[in-house]
């Protein structure tokens, strides 16, 4: 027979698809490992940030990212699985924030139920007052998020009320640095695995039949408004929850929390790790927020490349890091004897 | 409620009285009226533009009426009610223009309308209910539409399904919420002979099922097939509405075809 020895490609990821659709059946480590290894990477490597930060300063920031990262899935989910494009980062964030410090400063509340009322209340509270914009589409209704932290920073500042400009101060610090940077990091990997959940289940198709045809969701008999209003009630909920825990790392609450950085980012953040995802725009403040650290060095000059390695992105891969790895790593292929 | 069986045989299903709907200046519907009983298949035609669609639309709410009464059942339904709350009734409709849920699977294009309130108080069909298993459910109706089950054409994106296929879907979608009248806007239309050929059965099949109609139609031949009754609008009025071969015979019907006596029935 032949003298030479034949080899052929193989796909990893065929197998374990064409076996069953939907379901994997899983018949080997190799594939076993071929399927966990990603979300191992991301579960460890993000329990691990801490650890590896050299300074404190640096281990702040990973907690940052972590509030911009539970505002980017948030913003994901309602983007591209309900079709809302949602500029209300700030206004969660804010509306979080300053219901932790009230409740913590004027009401004399405890850290460890500050935290999860604040997050509770503020998620009712944005949902009810984004309840009007709800019938509204695309950009119309970014607009209409947008207007939310503007009208409540200038309330707040017109009016003098929570600590007017100074904001309100004294706010309890967490009472363990461990307990603050694990926290984040934990309700971050819940949040993102549990959404990723979400949107297969049944209320997710439901949610992405709003954003594919509303129409035919309302031909069937089921209010689209309602279920627009539990995917922002998820999404402020995380946004909410991202403010209050800010406020206490901070012991301070300002106007600063309804700020356009937490509306903007997650956007810019969805658009480079891969919008739809979930896991993209995580990685995507992973990038963005450090770099923007990083940058602090080149004074003014930071917004200038900031600006240009977003362009760059959006031009040469605008697909996402997540979309095109994802992509990739399905098309990982080695060679087998035949 | 009078759920199943009509009991009182005089009172119509749908009962439209006066409808009219402008868009400003454009009079789309002007007193329009009609009556469809159980088990009736019941045609609309008339030329483009006659306000078919806009009837179809404030019939389910989705645009609201200028002026009119709607009977659904013997209920009043008012004039701002939500279109969710129309099909929750039990009034179903297909869109003219297909659009499914792209993103999902055809069987999975099911599971929404099997999520809403109606498909599970009346517990699916054949009994998907509250807890039932929906991808069945959803698998059993597109079977019944003509989806062959065990191909791979129901697990397929409905991005990528053709527009034969399409329009069942759109068909199962209203099937799936088990509705007591459904309304085809151009359930026909964009489709090739043999895809008509096929589509006439299932009608005829829902028909005997004794599930109410209502077609919107330019093929008018194989709407004449299967509906009893049929009305036709021009510029927003009735002109017309008996059986097609009475309709047909109508001097009016042909001028609003044609602007002459000519056979309607060449156009078809």
């Amino acid at each position: 027979m032949e003298r030479e020895e034949h080899y052929r490609h193989e796909r990893l990821d065929r197998g374990i698809k064409v076996r069953t659709e939907g379901i994997y059946a899983v018949s080997s480590w190799v594939e076993m490992s071929y399927l966990l290894v990603p979300r191992l990477f991301l579960i460890l490597g993000l329990l691990a940030l801490p650890l590896l930060m050299p300074t404190a300063y640096w281990q702040r920031v990973i907690s940052i990212v972590c509030i911009y990262a539970l505002l980017a899935v948030g913003f994901d989910l309602l983007a591209h699985f309900v079709g809302l494009v949602s500029l209300g980062g700030g206004f969660f964030v804010g509306v979080g924030g300053y219901l932790a410090a009230i409740m913590n400063v004027y009401l004399g509340v405890p850290l460890a139920l500050t935290v999860p009322i604040a997050t509770l209340a503020g998620g009712i509270i944005c949902t009810l007052l984004l309840l009007p914009c709800l019938p509204l589409r695309g950009v119309y209704f970014a607009i209409a998020t947008l207007m939310y932290p503007l009208i409540f920073t200038r309330l707040i500042e017109a009016l003098d009320i929570f600590g007017g400009t100074d904001g309100i101060v004294g706010v309890s610090s967490w009472p363990n640095p461990w307990i603050e940077r694990y926290l984040i990091i934990v309700i971050v990997i819940l949040a993102l695995f549990a959404i990723r959940r979400l949107v297969n289940e049944d209320f997710g198709l439901l949610m992405r039949g709003v954003k594919d045809n509303d129409q035919a969701v309302k031909a069937s008999g089921i209010s689209i408004t309602s279920v627009k209003a539990v995917a922002v009630f998820i999404t402020s909920l995380m946004g909410c929850f991202g403010g209050a825990y800010l406020v206490h790392i901070y012991m301070w609450s300002g106007l600063s929390q309804f700020a356009l950085d937490f509306s903007i980012i997650p956007i810019a953040a969805t658009v480079i790790g891969g919008g739809g995802t979930l896991v993209g725009p995580v990685l995507g403040t992973f990038i963005l927020v450090p770099l923007s650290e990083i940058l602090r060095e080149f004074g003014t000059l930071r917004i200038v490349f900031y600006c240009v390695i977003l362009v760059i992105f959006i031009v040469f891969k605008s697909e996402g890091i997540m979309v095109y790895a994802e992509r990739k790593y399905h098309q990982f292929q080695q060679w087998v004897k035949v | 409620m009078g759920e199943g069986v009509n009991m009182d045989s005089k009172r119509p299903l749908l009962r439209v009285e006066r409808f009219s709907k402008s868009f400003g200046g454009v009079q789309a519907l002007l007193n329009v009226s009609f009556d469809v009983w159980e088990g009736d298949v019941f045609g609309i035609i008339g030329p483009n533009g006659s306000g078919k669609t806009t009837l179809v639309n404030c019939i389910t709410s989705f645009v609201k009426r200028d002026t009119g009464d709607l009977h659904f059942k013997g209920r009043a339904l008012k004039r701002g009610i939500p279109p969710h709350k129309v099909a929750d009734l039990g009034i179903a409709r297909t869109f003219q223009i297909t659009r499914p849920y792209y993103s999902l699977p055809a069987y999975k294009n099911l599971i929404i309308p099997l999520l809403s309130a109606r498909a599970r108080r009346t517990g699916g069909w054949r009994g998907g209910g509250k807890h039932g298993d929906r991808d069945t459910v959803g698998l059993d109706i597109l079977e019944e539409i003509g989806f062959e089950r065990d191909s791979f054409i129901p697990y397929k994106l409905a991005s990528a399904l053709p527009t034969g296929y399409l329009k069942r879907l759109e068909l199962a979608r209203c099937l799936a919420i088990r509705p007591d009248l459904v309304i085809c806007d151009e359930i026909f239309s964009g489709l090739s002979g043999s895809e008509i050929a096929t589509m006439t059965p299932l009608i005829e099949k829902l028909q005997m099922e004794g599930v109410t109609l209502i077609m919107i139609e330019h093929r008018l031949r194989e709407l004449f097939r299967v509906a009893n009754r049929v009305m036709v609008l021009n510029f927003g009025v009735k002109i017309s509405e008996g059986t097609s071969d009475q309709v047909m015979a109508d001097e009016k019907v042909k001028e609003a075809y044609f602007g002459s006596d000519q056979e309607v029935m060449d156009y078809a």
